[in-house]
């Protein structure tokens, strides 16, 4: 079909809404059956196209192509558990998946109606199986807006994605309300930019539609650069309408026609995934000359990022997509006056423009109604590091970060005990365990040192040195600081200086004050986001865990046992029955002993790197 | 190191054609070159300097600030070890001086043979599966010392 104007989107969503009720459990059980098999990047990593293309052949060979369809999404969100697929409409979810599990699946349960036990989740504390994926505490406790097509579309189709009222926001936006309309209901609902800094999206589309200007762009921040971070890569790998109707909206709310996704190189599927969904969008007219026949025109191209994380920087990002060197200038003037090639320009974050179709579809008020009295609707977070599920968990603001680890996250491998969440990436800080009770919320979060950022969320157990944290999230900032501005390429270099000395033992106890003063120094007086945030590690890591530096400084010792120059790996006597693995494994031959008797490790000539720690069967090694 | 055919000459001469007329050029210009040539050598920059009118220096400024460009030529096989959060946390550092020392070479370095170069990345957005490595386009979980070696054997 070529372009298509209201009329014939509704046609495609009504004929499209009988595949989606099968997939939504809406359908008697014994029909037809839609297998969802994840394929976002995790699960490509994990192998899930080998399992794709095994189930398409064993459906083929058993002659049920007809009842039984095999969709690929963009699903990676519960990460550890891939490659996963969700059986629909009985919404059965299956993990681990390999080439030879596709067999039972197609005979017992395909064919016999039987499910394969052994391929579901089990619980992580009582190890019972859970069926359906809704009855899953990860997914049942979530409330999905901006992840709410992650299983239900084919994200290379937009037929599908139309059956999911994709468009229908935009359709609003083009046909029925006011461009001060738009800006209002996005103004009513409360959401703020997702990207970090929390402004409110609705004020900024104002300033830029009262800005002067017969050329104005549109443009969204898919430079998604926190480490740990990778909701917006998963948006645009499985619900890219989603972002381009969001961006069509925002353009007809300031009056621009031409809008760029910066991307970043690394993220090659989602890149590959847009530009499927550019072209289809284009072949119907949902971008291009006017748009559904509503005389509006917008078309947008994709500008693939180089690798510099300060271009997810407002004004470095519109200068890199000039094509220069993407460094961030002062501001004033403010990108809505004077932005990409100096004309008015609205830049959004990928998760804030995924949510502003539903916003205008169901009104501000809808949004408002989720979340607390200033964070409004949901916000995604990447949850990883030591946490029994670890992946992207969709929450309404409110939510208190204890429920977010141990309702959804299924609490702490192996029985440890937490230590810390830290939240915001490298501009974030970490929130201690007694402190759990806080909720997401912009500012709530901001009084704990940390910030809410772009919803990286790194969970840390009693064996992670929170000096070392530090020290690493203090090499990144430095090693991306873009170096225009002083306070940002000097202060973070000698911050790093500082704490990388502290966990090599030579730290003295005038560091922690100095610490602190150059970090205040750095936070005031650095040009952009980067340099300003930068110290929030460092900062917060010294409110909450003092102890932790001062055992570094005063006593020499790591207490988490991480920090090389400060530890030493031992032999417990009355575990080692000496059986010669680690004297075998250790490739500096520190280890000696005889056969039969406890061994012994030469600390002179140990280097602290655990492989005999990852070799002994009798947990007899120990680090103090 | 690697030379730069008539054929890629030819390439790098296209893509500057295709792009000259649009404004902020440089950088979809460099990443399509860098891709014919594996690299890009003060020549290609030159060259592409001369096609686009922008000066020299430029372009040297930019292909030094973004960490996708480089101006030596990479092995066959490109070894990425992440070392983002989830991935540090649980072990990223150690698997990646296994291979510095297995192999000698340095992080950003290339090995003799031009077989692997080695990189450490931010975040791949794979922190679920951590640690991770990327070799090519394979991405792979939960690496160890122990699983290295027997990955990249696969590598020639």
């Amino acid at each position: 079909m070529g372009r298509i104007n209201r009329d014939q989107l509704n046609e495609i969503k009504s004929r499209g809404e009988n595949i989606i009720d099968i997939r939504l459990g809406k359908a008697p059980v014994d029909g037809e059956k839609h297998l969802m098999v994840g394929g976002g990047t995790a699960c490509h990593a994990s192998r899930s196209e080998p399992v794709r293309d095994a189930i398409r052949g064993e459906i083929e060979k058993k002659g049920l192509s007809k009842i039984c369809k095999v969709i690929e999404t963009g699903n990676d969100a519960f990460s550890t558990l891939a490659p996963v697929m969700v059986v629909y409409p009985e919404g059965v979810y299956y993990v681990h998946l390999t080439p030879d599990d596709v067999d039972d699946i197609v005979s017992q349960h395909l064919i016999d109606g039987k499910l394969v036990e052994r391929l579901l989740y089990k619980d992580p504390v009582n190890n019972k199986p859970i069926p359906r994926m809704m009855d899953i505490p990860y997914f049942s406790n979530q409330t999905l807006i901006t992840l709410r097509n992650l299983t239900l579309i084919d994200p290379e189709n937009i037929d599908d994605a139309i059956a999911r009222d994709a468009y229908q926001g935009a359709a609003k936006a083009l046909m029925d309300i006011t461009a001060e309309e738009i800006i209002n209901q996005v103004k009513v609902s409360g959401i703020r930019g997702r990207g970090g800094a929390g402004f409110p999206t609705g004020m900024k589309w104002g300033f830029a539609a009262r800005a002067e200007g017969d050329i104005k762009y549109v443009l969204c921040n898919a430079d998604e650069g926190d480490p740990g971070a990778f909701m917006d890569r998963s948006v645009l790998e499985a619900d890219p309408h989603a972002v381009l109707e969001g961006m069509i909206i925002a353009a007809k709310a300031i009056n621009a026609h031409q809008g760029y996704i910066y991307c970043r190189a690394e993220y090659p599927l989602a890149i590959k995934r847009l530009k499927i969904a550019i072209e289809q969008a284009r072949r119907y007219g949902l971008l291009g000359k006017d748009i559904l026949g509503s005389g509006f025109d917008f078309d947008l191209e994709i500008y693939q990022g180089a690798g510099a994380f300060v271009c997810g920087e407002e004004t470095a990002l519109m200068i890199s997509i000039e094509g220069k060197r993407g460094m961030p200038r002062p501001r004033p003037p403010f990108p809505a006056h004077e932005g990409l090639w100096k004309k008015p320009t609205v830049l959004n974050n990928v998760e804030t423009l995924a949510n502003i179709p539903q916003i205008i579809l169901n009104g501000g008020q809808w949004y408002a109604a989720i979340g607390t009295e200033k964070s409004k609707g949901t916000k995604v977070f990447a949850l990883a590091g030591k946490v029994n599920n670890s992946g992207l968990v969709e929450v309404p603001m409110g939510m208190p970060l204890k429920d977010i680890v141990y309702k959804i996250g299924g609490g702490i491998p192996e029985d440890k005990r937490l230590k810390a969440v830290q939240i915001g990436g490298p501009s974030g800080g970490c929130i201690p365990s007694d402190l759990l009770d806080t909720v997401t919320d912009y500012e709530a979060i901001t009084c704990t040192g940390a910030i809410m950022g772009s919803g990286g969320m790194v969970i840390m157990d009693e064996d992670n040195c929170m000096v070392d944290i530090a020290r690493f999230f203090m090499e990144f900032c430095q090693e991306e600081s873009c170096g225009k501005c002083t306070p940002c390429r000097e202060g973070t270099k000698r911050m790093l200086e500082i704490v990388t000395k502290i966990t090599e033992g030579r730290g003295e106890i005038d560091d922690i004050a100095t610490l602190e003063e150059l970090a205040e120094m750095v936070k005031d007086s650095s040009l952009c986001g980067l340099g300003q945030t930068a110290p929030n590690p460092v900062l917060s890591t010294i409110r909450h865990f003092r102890d932790e530096y001062e055992a570094h400084i005063k006593d020499k010792r790591c207490p988490a046992g991480v920090c090389k120059a400060l530890i030493i790996y031992i032999i417990d006597e009355e575990k080692c029955p000496g059986c010669g693995k680690c004297k075998r494994v250790c490739p500096v031959e520190a280890i000696t002993g005889e056969k039969k008797v406890p061994h012994t490790i030469d600390p002179e000539k140990c280097i602290r790197c655990g492989v005999c720690i990852a070799s002994c069967k009798f947990d007899a090694i120990g680090v103090v | 190191m690697k030379k730069i055919t008539l054929k890629m000459w030819k390439e790098i001469d296209g893509i500057i054609q295709r792009h000259k007329e649009k404004s902020g050029a440089l950088i979809p210009v460099l990443e399509e070159c860098q891709s014919v040539c594996g690299y890009l050598p003060m020549e290609v920059q030159e060259r592409i300097s001369k096609g686009l009118n922008i000066p020299g220096s430029t372009i040297y400024g930019v292909v030094t600030f973004y960490s996708f460009f480089t101006m030596t030529p990479k092995g066959r096989h490109i070894i990425k070890i992440c070392l983002g959060t989830a991935c540090y946390v649980r072990g990223g550092k150690p698997n990646l001086e296994s291979i510095q020392d297995e192999f000698g070479v340095e992080t950003g370095g290339t090995t003799g043979d031009l077989r692997f170069s080695l990189d450490s990345v931010r975040c791949i957005g794979a922190c679920g599966m951590a640690p991770a490595m990327v070799v090519d386009d394979d991405t792979y979980a939960q690496i160890s010392k122990q699983n290295i070696m027997k990955i990249l054997d696969g590598y020639k």
